[in-house]
């Protein structure tokens, strides 16, 4: 789960990081209000959208415009950009061409920046650690670089058994070249956000930048902080920081019913028991010369009350043209998922042509209901022809 | 001979009278494997309703009185974790984990237990380990197996029963299945199952399918071009899939480690190495029996 930038400051603030202060705004009397508590004279007005890459992106209706993240250099300023931006969609890197609609803004205080530094800690899969990276590239992409420039990416890995030590940040101080009081300052950011990581079940927290002010302050001045989906049942507090807004409805729609799905911009429905095989259903149905309209897995428990919302939300999306269901039952039982099929097109009349795949547990139980259904299902044998035929529906229809 | 387990394997279940664990005993025990007993704390000292095995409170008393040397996990993802790190700490040599969902920072932990443990974790999030017509262990279903030469290995659940069915359709059933789940951080990967395999006998050639996202398809790649191919080794045809070609960058594909984020990662890039290796890519997840059929002629 993504949360925004003044949310995560909001959390990390609590473990003891150093960040600006700020107020939120989602209309420009709210942001003049903000900045007013303020002490200037430079003011920040920050885009708050679950997207990097807000300062170099662009809105929609002034492409040639300032970004995403805009300085100001009085109250008013803050609220005539809090008017331009509010409301209008921003195209960042990250959020795709579609872009993201603005609906909230940060409000912070300016500060005098010496040195811009990243630092990063999420999980590395190789040794099933976590890792916290640093870099002296702050503000730029990290993805870059790694690619460029891997020997500036610092990192070291901290054993779950004994936690993190000052060590761990002492040597990405040293490392990144701080002197003096700054190596303590960072040193204790670096505990700081390690303990909010296990705390609270972290999957990615990165600041970049973290800044060195002037005065030799360590600061974050940016925060991307996502938590495990998984692990929620023991943060219920957390919940409260979602942001359904930043998600995609059909998407949203299916979180809420416990199915797994993302929408793609593809002609074909899908709904696959098992996240492997809704992939290579994906892979398959593009093999075959069309697109996969989405990715669903049903789960290995599909009901007639799965299946049925699996399929409101399939032909929600006005692309879709067909829907291939894939079904190799394990758990899932064949005759359950036929039946669950049965009822989910007669009561959603469907009007999409439907291909259906069924292999596994009770197959030709389930194949004999689909048959003697009476609705247009077309039955395949295998993935293949399930696929082909799928395509050669929507080619029709 | 087999890897993992076999018809000797005597087989403890960990949430043993829960309806997931009762109904995959029950399946387990229909198809012949040899299963003992179980944990459900609290109910130690009764015997199973159903199955009519004997149920303990720890996993310590199952193993001391049934002898159980693997034990499958069926415990809700809050409490996983807790479960796993039992069995570990009762040295059970073999233990596989079904569940889904359990907190990433509860598996690093696992993770770092395992390293000095006696115990072989497969999962979490899998579909489980199998040995056609000897003990099946997890959730597959146990009919469309078929004893033969064939060793699969897989992250996937239901992309593991589609190599199942279709090398079983080819006429060469499968030596074993191992299910490594979908998880970023899990006990065995590709590499420790393909080192069995290259060991077993029985075992004459291997279907390896991945997924995007992480590296351990590409390690497995690397692994095989050094330990497999090559003069003096056993050069057993190796065919691979990745599933997720069509994913776009980050976004999860239903498993958690399913998702693409650094570039290396794609499934692309998994299959050039794999291909590199000296590994037949299968082009298309229903042409996984007829790749190995070819590769077997080559």
């Amino acid at each position: 789960m993504n949360i925004h930038e003044y949310q995560g400051k909001e959390v990390l603030k609590r473990y003891g990081v150093a960040v600006l202060d700020g107020y939120v705004a989602t209309t420009p009397e709210e942001a003049e209000a903000g900045a007013a508590k303020l002490p200037g004279p430079i003011y920040v007005v920050k885009s708050q959208i679950h997207a990097g890459g807000r300062g170099a992106g662009r809105f929609t209706n002034d492409p040639d415009g300032k970004g995403g993240v805009r300085l100001a250099k009085s109250v008013a300023e803050v609220k005539a950009e809090a008017g331009k931006m509010l409301g209008s969609t921003l195209v960042t890197k990250q959020t795709g061409p579609a872009g993201k609609q603005v609906n909230r803004l940060y409000i912070e205080a300016g500060c005098d920046i010496a040195r811009e530094l990243y630092l990063a800690l999420l999980l590395d899969r190789d040794t099933s650690r976590i890792v916290i990276m640093a870099s002296t590239e702050g503000g730029m992409e990290i993805e870059e670089v790694a690619e460029h420039h891997p020997e500036k990416i610092l990192r070291v890995h901290v054993d779950p058994a004994t936690g993190v030590f000052p060590y761990h940040g002492r040597e990405l101080a040293f490392g990144l070249g701080l002197t003096g009081k700054q190596v303590g300052a960072f040193q204790k950011l670096v505990t700081a956000l390690y303990t909010a990581y296990i705390d609270l079940d972290g999957a990615i927290i990165e600041i970049n930048p973290v800044v060195v002010t002037k005065a030799g302050d360590v600061l974050a001045l940016d925060a991307k902080v996502s938590f495990d989906d998984s692990a929620l049942f023991r943060h219920k507090d957390l919940e409260a920081l979602r942001d359904d807004t930043e998600m995609d409805p059909k998407e949203l729609d299916a979180v809420n019913h416990d199915l797994n799905y993302v929408a793609l911009d593809g002609e074909i429905g899908c709904m696959v028991n098992g996240a492997g095989l809704a992939m290579a259903t994906m892979d398959i149905i593009k093999l075959y010369g069309s697109s996969p309209a989405n990715f669903l897995d049903v789960g290995g428990t599909a009901d007639a009350a799965r299946v049925t919302e699996a399929f409101r939300i399939i032909t929600s999306d006005t692309n879709v043209k067909g829907i291939l269901v894939n079904i190799f039952g394990g758990i899932a039982k064949c005759d359950m998922i036929a039946n669950g099929i049965v009822a989910a097109s007669k009561n959603l009349d469907l009007k999409v042509p439907l291909v259906v795949r069924l292999e596994g547990t009770n197959v030709e139980l389930g194949k004999k209901i689909l048959a003697e259904s009476g609705l247009a299902i077309i039955p395949a044998d295998n993935l293949a022809d399930a696929a082909q035929k799928a395509v050669a529906a929507v080619r029709n229809a | 001979m087999s890897i993992l387990i076999d018809a000797n394997t005597k087989v403890m279940t960990q949430g043993f009278t829960g309806a997931q664990g009762t109904f995959h005993a029950s399946q387990g025990i229909a198809y012949g494997s040899n299963y003992v007993g179980g944990v459900t704390p609290g109910k130690g000292g009764t015997m199973h309703p159903e199955l009519n095995l004997p149920v303990f409170n720890t996993v310590a008393e199952c193993v001391a009185a049934t002898g159980a040397n693997a034990s499958v996990i069926y415990v809700p993802a809050p409490f996983a974790a807790d479960s796993i790190l039992e069995a570990i700490d009762a040295e059970v040599p073999l233990i596989i984990c079904i569940t889904e969902g359990i907190p990433v920072l509860d598996m690093v932990k696992v993770k770092r237990a395992l390293g000095s443990s006696k115990s072989r974790l497969v999962g979490p999030n899998c579909p489980g380990v199998i040995t056609p017509d000897a003990c099946k262990i997890g959730i597959m279903p146990g009919h469309i197996h078929r004893r033969g030469s064939v060793g699969i290995v897989s992250r996937s659940g239901t992309l593991t029963y589609e190599a199942v069915a279709q090398t079983t359709a080819a006429g060469l059933g499968q030596s074993s299945c191992v299910g490594i789940g979908g998880d970023p951080v899990k006990g065995m990967d590709f590499i420790d199952v393909l080192e069995l395999f290259l060991k077993d006998p029985e075992t004459e050639s291997i279907i390896m399918i991945g997924e995007i996202g992480g590296q351990s398809e590409i390690q497995a790649a690397e692994f095989l071009k050094r330990e497999n191919f090559g003069p003096g080794k056993r050069n057993l045809p190796v065919v691979g899939f990745i599933a997720g070609a069509t994913a776009p960058p980050g976004r999860r594909m239903g498993h958690a480690g399913a998702v693409i984020s650094g570039g290396k990662d794609t499934a692309e890039a998994k299959m050039a190495a794999m291909a590199e290796a000296g590994i037949m890519i299968a082009d298309s997840p229903s042409s996984l029996g007829s790749t190995m059929v070819k590769a077997l002629a080559r």
